[in-house]
């Protein structure tokens, strides 16, 4: 983990009031592994104060690039959404444990679930997990057709449905009905979303190997404030706890309260 | 560095520089930005008897260039700091400060017995903004008779000096300072944070699941400079300053207002390099002000 000020190379909406942004910097590059996430400082002044966690959504070596997505939906995204390429922004990374790869081995099948903003750091995962041979199956959730973004990219790494709440795109429904729906056939799953639907994911899968990522408002990021944390679960006393920045974001299923 | 030196009780600082408690967990987050012998002195995390998980989350919120945290004191307990992080800390040549808190007299005067006898805890710092149980619920700060009380006897069982960290939500800031100093502190800290509140238009619910909240940040910086102003005139006992300390010019202000050193806190979640780059500018600004040893500072908009 590091400080970087990494340059804008490429800042472009996808999708309503979501943003894909490319950003340089070999270093944090280097380090960064599928999962992780950035905290990324929008403004050089006190206001907004605080950096913003973002996931990484696709990490490029050779060209020393990271790509993230975020929705501009508060001051501070808002904020970042109207820099500009060449720009250069102060991001503090790779942040979190990531999803490990280890736990899928080559010839099984990965069913990946996301729900809205928290498809990017399953396209990372998505392009390792592909890369070792797993087969992967994508079920990404959205609110309607306005808000899809990177159905074709998750198309050309696995079969991918599309959930849309009023059915304007894709198969009505939430993303539990459609793997419910399609009999859909997996070893491990790894989700990425609001807590409701992670708790949806844990309710209907109770005994499947799988990996939830989980959000918290976060002040350091780096595991020093206490501010995001969780309890764990089969802890009768309530005094253990994880760091969601730090021991998460990405938790087995089952290992800590949603 | 010698123009950066200090000496105050217990502390023997090769700067004045130390991050604020609660802002730097025990420090090993940090050293894997740089070498914690940099600092001056650090404050740990409050400590109090029991393991505490602190309060629900969302704990934290923001505001301009402030934070609200209600963390809720969450620690691993005395016995688990005494045996792991205060140990894990005694690889640093680095004064540290125990900030201690508890919700009744005999829990501060447990822990402060204790930890003042670690190898490396040069201070205490004793957080009187925890509510007093017995009380009813009344901060122990913000009652001159209380502070005061539990000053002396937490002096009493201490093996070190003790600093009282004063909380910011009185009515007389002067009037506590006074009275712990008469109660026997060797220093104070100040300020710690200040009550408020954010509320979530959306939901019509406050932002924080404790409703309330601790304000930080440079947000808070004129209060700390107008009370550190006030109190550091009405006491002989020097003050660590606190208060949205982010530059070097900020410590300066600090020095001028009364402070003899300077807490960073909520800085280190923006740039976890705050505390170094501070130490490395400020004898810039010295040069720039034509100062020779940063001593020279204190009190200089009053005395
Ligand atoms: C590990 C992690 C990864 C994330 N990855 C992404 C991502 O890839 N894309 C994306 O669009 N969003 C992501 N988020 C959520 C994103 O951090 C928030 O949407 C963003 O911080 C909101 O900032 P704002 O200035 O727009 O909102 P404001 O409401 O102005 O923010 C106020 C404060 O609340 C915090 N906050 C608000 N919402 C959230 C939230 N959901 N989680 C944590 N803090 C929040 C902000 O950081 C800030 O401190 C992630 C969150 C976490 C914890
Ligand atoms: C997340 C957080 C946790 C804190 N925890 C403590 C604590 O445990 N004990 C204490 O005396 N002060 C605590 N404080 C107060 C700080 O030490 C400091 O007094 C205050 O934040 C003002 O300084 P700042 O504006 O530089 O952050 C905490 C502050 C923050 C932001
Ligand atoms: S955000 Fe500070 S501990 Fe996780």
């Amino acid at each position: 983990m590091i400080l970087e000020n990494m340059e804008i190379c490429q800042q472009q909406p996808i999708a309503s009031n979501v943003y894909e942004l490319v950003l340089k910097g070999q270093e944090l590059v280097n380090l960064a592994s599928q999962g992780q996430f950035l905290h990324v400082k929008v403004s050089e002044g006190t206001d907004p104060l605080l950096r913003r966690p973002i996931s990484i959504a696709k990490i490029d070596q050779d060209k020393g690039e990271l790509t993230v997505i975020y929705r501009a939906g508060g001051r501070g995204t808002n904020m970042l959404a109207l820099k500009q390429k060449g720009e250069v922004v102060s991001v503090l990374g790779p942040l979190g444990n990531g999803f490990s790869l280890e736990e899928t081995s080559k010839g099984a099948i990965a069913l990946l679930i996301g729900g809205g903003i928290g498809v990017p750091p399953l396209y990372e995962l998505s392009l390792q997990l592909v890369k070792r041979g797993v087969k992967v199956v994508h079920v990404l959730g959205f609110a309607g057709s306005s808000d899809v973004f990177y159905e074709e990219k998750f198309m050309e790494l696995g079969e991918t449905y599309i959930a849309t709440m009023d059915g304007s795109h894709g198969e009505k429904g939430t993303v539990i009905e459609i793997i419910d729906n399609k009999q859909l056939l997996f070893d491990t799953i790894y989700s990425c979303g609001p807590t409701p639907m992670l708790k949806a994911i844990e309710t209907a899968f109770p005994d499947k190997k799988g990996f939830l990522s989980l959000e918290e408002r976060m002040g350091c990021g780096i595991g020093a404030c206490f501010a995001c944390v969780c309890h764990v679960k089969d802890d009768p006393t309530k005094t253990a706890y994880k760091k969601i920045c730090t021991d998460g974001p990405v938790f087995a299923i089952g290992e800590v309260e949603l | 560095m010698s123009r950066l030196n200090m000496e105050l009780p217990g502390l023997s600082m090769r700067n004045p520089i130390m991050p604020a408690s609660g802002c730097f967990g025990f420090g090993k987050e940090y050293a894997k930005f740089y070498d914690l012998e940099k600092l001056g002195a650090i404050a740990i995390k409050a400590a109090t008897v029991e393991t505490r998980f602190g309060n629900p989350t969302p704990r934290v919120a923001e505001t301009s260039s402030g934070m609200l945290n209600a963390i809720g004191l969450q620690n691993p307990g005395l016995e688990s700091i005494l045996a792991n992080e205060l140990v894990w800390l005694e690889q640093y040549e680095v004064p540290i400060i125990a900030n201690i808190a508890g919700t009744k007299t005999e829990d501060y005067i447990e822990v402060a017995e204790k930890i003042s006898k670690a190898k490396n805890v040069h201070a205490i710092e004793l957080n009187i903004s925890c509510p007093n149980v017995k009380e009813g619920g009344i901060t122990f700060g913000t009652n001159p008779k209380i502070a005061s009380d539990l000053t002396r006897l937490v002096k009493e069982v201490s093996s070190v000096p003790v600093y009282v960290k004063l909380s910011p939500n009185v009515t007389d800031i002067v009037e506590m300072a006074v009275a712990v100093e008469e109660a026997g502190a060797d220093g104070l800290s100040m300020i710690n944070t200040l009550l408020g509140m954010r509320i979530d238009i959306k939901k019509r619910r406050p932002v924080l699941a404790n409703g309330f909240g601790g304000l930080s940040g440079p947000a808070i910086k004129p209060v700390a400079i107008r009370m550190i102003h006030q109190v550091s005139q009405a006491v002989s006992i020097p003050i660590i300053g606190m208060g949205g300390v982010s530059t070097a010019e900020d410590v300066i202000e600090f020095f001028l207002a009364g402070a003899s050193c300077v807490a960073v806190g909520t800085a280190n979640f923006v740039d976890p390099f705050v505390c170094p780059t501070i130490i490395e500018d400020l004898p810039r600004v010295l040069n720039e002000l034509g100062v020779d040893h940063i001593s020279e500072l204190i009190g200089g908009s009053w005395k």
